[in-house]
C-alpha cells in the first residue's frame, strides 16, 4: 500500500428519484449510511467536504457547512467545491489533500441534489452578455443535449457508428442497473426502445439521453494509520490511489460545452494528449497503472454515445473501435472490461454533486464483493471518469 | 435562409462584435498582437496561450469559410433565455472548423437547413439569419450555411 493511499471506510447512497424535496434531506440519508457502514460516528468526523449544487440556493453553494449543520455542529472543519458534474471529485481531492498533509484523519465527502424537470437551462435570472452558459442558449439554444449530439455525429460520420450501436450501450446499461436499489430507472430495455425513443438532438434519442434526478451520496475517507486502528488489517480494504482533477492544456482542440469555439491551434501545436485522454492518464500515472490493470469502469454516460466516447480516452481500445468493444461483450459484466456496472446515468440520471462520488461508491462495492445483482468477478482495480464543464477533469481510481 | 442581409433598421445583432452584417458576412475574432493566436468570441485583454505574456488582442475578421466538425439537430424548443419561435420548427446546429484560424466554432444552420443535408468535412458559409423578431426588429445571428459562393482569393483552403 502507498503511503498516498487514502482509506474507504465507508460509503452510503440515498437512492436517485425525482421527488423535489429538500436536497439536505438526501445528503442526510447518504452521510447516516456511509457512517454506518464506516462503523464511526457523526463526532468522529474532523472534516466535511461539500460537492455544491448551484439550483439550491446559498446552502447548496456552500455544502461543506450545510450538511455539517444539518448533522449537528461539531466544530468539524470544512470545504465547499464546486466544478459541475466534477465536484464530487473536486471535494474528494479536498479531503484527501487534508488528511495526506496530515490535517485530518477523517473526512466526510458529500453532495446531494434536487433538479428540475426538462432540460437544465442556466441558473439565475437576467441577461448576462458576458457569461457563455447563459449566451449558448439564448444564441443558439445549444441546450446539453446538442452538445452530447455533436460527439455523437462525429462517431457516425468518421466511424460508421450507428444508432444501434448507440442504442446497445443503453441496453446494457439497463441490464447491469437492473438489480441497483439505488438506480432510478429499473426496466430492461431492448435496442428497438431506444430506437423507439423520440428524438431530442439528433442524432440522439429520448433513451440515449440521460435525465436529471434527484440524489445524494457520501463517502468516509481516513488517514492509514487511522484505518488501521480501526479495523485492525486493511486487508481487501478498498483505497483511493488516485484523483485526477486536471484541466485542460492550451489549445483545448474539442468543442466543450458550454463554449462557442475551441482555442486555436493555428500557432500554438495542440498537446500530445487532448483534455479527456489526460484527465484518465494524470491518474494512470499518478496511480501508477494502466488499462490493462482495470477490472471495471464507471464512466460519465451523459448520452449512449459518450460512453463510447470514453471507451478510447481510457484506454479500453484505440479510437474508432468502442463500437467493435462494445459488441465484443467486452464492456458487460462477465466480459473482459465492465464499463458501468452500476448502470450508470443511464439508470440514474443525473444528480450533479453526488455523481462522482456515487461513482466511487459503486467501484467499493463492487472490490469488496457487495455489489448484489451486478458483482464483478475477482475485481480488484476501478476506474471512474467524468468530465465538469468549464474545464473540470474527474478521474479516480480505486483499488483493494 | 437569408440570401441578401443588408443593413437596415429593423435589422440588429443579437450580440454586438461578434459579426457583421453585411453582404459578405464574417466572424469577427481576436488575435494576439504578439503571438498571432485567434479566440472566438472575441475580447480584449490577455493573450489565452500560456507561453505568451501579451496582453493585447485585436479584433480580426475570420475566415467566411470552412469544414463541418460536427452537427445536431433540436427537435424541442430550447428553454429561455432562448426565444423559440412559436409553433417550433427544429434546426440544426453546426461546428465548423476554420483552417487558418485553427479553430471550431459553433453556430446554428439557416432555417431549413437539417442534419440530413450536413455531412462533416462539407463546405461551409458565414451567413445570417433572424434569431427572433421582438417590436418590429429583427435581432440577428450568424449562421452556417452549405457554401455556395466561390471563395475569395487567399481564402481558406
Amino acid at each position: 500500500m502507498s503511503d498516498r493511499d487514502l482509506v474507504v471506510l465507508g460509503v452510503g447512497m440515498h437512492p436517485w428519484g425525482k421527488w423535489g424535496r429538500d436536497f439536505t434531506e438526501y445528503g442526510m440519508v447518504a452521510a447516516r449510511a456511509a457512517l454506518k457502514d464506516a462503523g464511526i460516528e457523526w463526532k468522529d468526523v474532523q472534516y466535511v467536504a461539500g460537492a455544491d449544487t448551484i439550483r439550491n440556493g446559498y446552502p447548496g453553494f456552500i455544502a461543506g457547512a450545510t450538511f455539517a449543520q444539518k448533522m449537528g455542529w461539531t466544530g468539524a472543519r470544512v470545504s465547499s467545491s464546486y466544478a459541475a458534474c466534477a465536484s464530487g471529485a473536486m471535494s474528494l481531492q479536498t479531503a484527501r489533500a487534508s488528511i495526506l498533509a496530515g490535517f485530518c484523519d477523517v473526512a466526510m465527502v458529500i453532495g446531494a441534489d434536487t433538479t428540475p424537470k426538462g432540460f437544465f437551462a442556466p441558473v439565475g435570472g437576467g441577461d448576462r452578455k458576458n457569461d457563455p452558459d447563459w449566451l449558448r442558449f439564448h444564441l443558439l439554444g445549444a441546450t446539453n443535449p446538442a452538445y452530447f449530439a455533436l460527439f455523437a455525429r462525429r462517431r457516425m460520420d468518421l466511424y460508421g457508428a450507428t444508432s444501434e450501436d448507440f442504442a446497445q450501450v443503453k441496453v446494457k446499461n439497463s441490464l447491469h442497473g437492473l438489480n441497483n436499489p439505488y438506480a432510478r430507472f429499473r426496466k430492461e430495455n431492448a435496442v428497438e426502445d431506444v430506437l423507439n425513443s423520440p428524438v431530442v438532438s439528433d442524432p440522439l434519442r429520448l433513451l440515449d439521453i440521460c435525465a436529471t434526478s434527484d440524489g445524494a451520496a457520501a463517502m468516509i475517507v481516513t488517514s492509514r494509520a487511522f484505518a488501521e486502528k480501526h479495523l485492525g488489517s486493511l486487508k481487501g480494504v478498498p483505497r483511493i490511489k488516485a484523483v485526477s482533477t486536471s484541466t485542460p492544456t492550451y489549445p483545448q482542440t474539442l468543442l466543450e460545452m458550454p463554449d462557442f469555439a475551441t482555442d486555436s491551434s493555428a500557432v500554438v501545436m495542440p498537446p500530445a494528449r487532448g483534455f479527456k485522454d489526460s484527465i484518465c492518464w494524470d491518474a494512470y500515472e499518478e496511480a501508477g497503472v494502466g488499462p490493462e490493470d482495470l477490472s471495471m469502469a464507471e464512466v460519465y454516460d451523459l448520452s449512449t454515445a459518450l460512453e463510447l466516447d470514453w471507451y478510447e480516452h481510457l484506454g479500453l481500445c484505440a479510437p474508432g473501435e468502442a463500437e467493435g468493444l462494445l459488441r465484443s461483450g467486452a464492456t458487460t459484466i462477465g466480459g473482459r472490461i465492465p464499463v458501468n456496472p452500476s448502470g450508470g446515468l443511464s439508470c440514474f440520471g443525473e444528480a450533479i454533486p453526488a455523481q462522482a462520488i456515487a461513482q466511487v461508491c459503486e467501484l467499493v462495492w463492487q472490490l469488496r464483493g457487495q455489489a448484489e445483482g451486478r458483482q464483478i468477478e475477482n475485481a480488484k482495480l476501478g476506474m471512474t471518469a467524468n468530465q465538469g464543464l468549464f474545464g473540470h477533469g474527474s478521474s479516480v481510481i480505486v483499488g483493494i | 435562409m437569408s440570401e441578401t442581409v443588408t443593413s437596415n433598421a429593423s435589422q440588429v445583432p443579437a450580440i454586438e462584435g461578434w459579426f457583421t452584417l453585411d453582404q459578405n458576412p464574417h466572424l469577427i475574432g481576436a488575435q494576439c498582437t504578439a503571438c498571432g493566436t485567434y479566440v472566438f468570441p472575441p475580447r480584449e485583454g490577455a493573450c489565452p496561450s500560456p507561453s505568451c505574456d501579451s496582453d493585447e488582442l485585436t479584433a480580426t475578421p475570420f475566415s467566411r469559410f470552412g469544414t463541418v466538425w460536427s452537427y445536431a439537430e433540436n427537435r424541442y424548443a430550447p428553454p429561455l433565455p432562448y426565444r423559440a419561435a412559436e409553433p417550433f420548427e427544429p434546426y440544426a446546429l453546426v461546428a465548423v472548423q476554420l483552417e487558418k484560424e485553427g479553430l471550431i466554432v459553433l453556430g446554428q444552420a439557416p432555417k431549413g437547413i437539417l442534419a440530413k443535408d450536413l455531412k462533416v468535412g462539407m463546405r461551409m458559409q458565414l451567413e445570417t439569419d433572424v434569431l427572433y423578431r421582438e417590436d418590429g426588429v429583427d435581432y440577428m445571428i450568424y449562421v452556417w450555411a452549405p457554401a455556395v459562393q466561390d471563395e475569395v482569393v487567399g481564402g481558406a483552403k
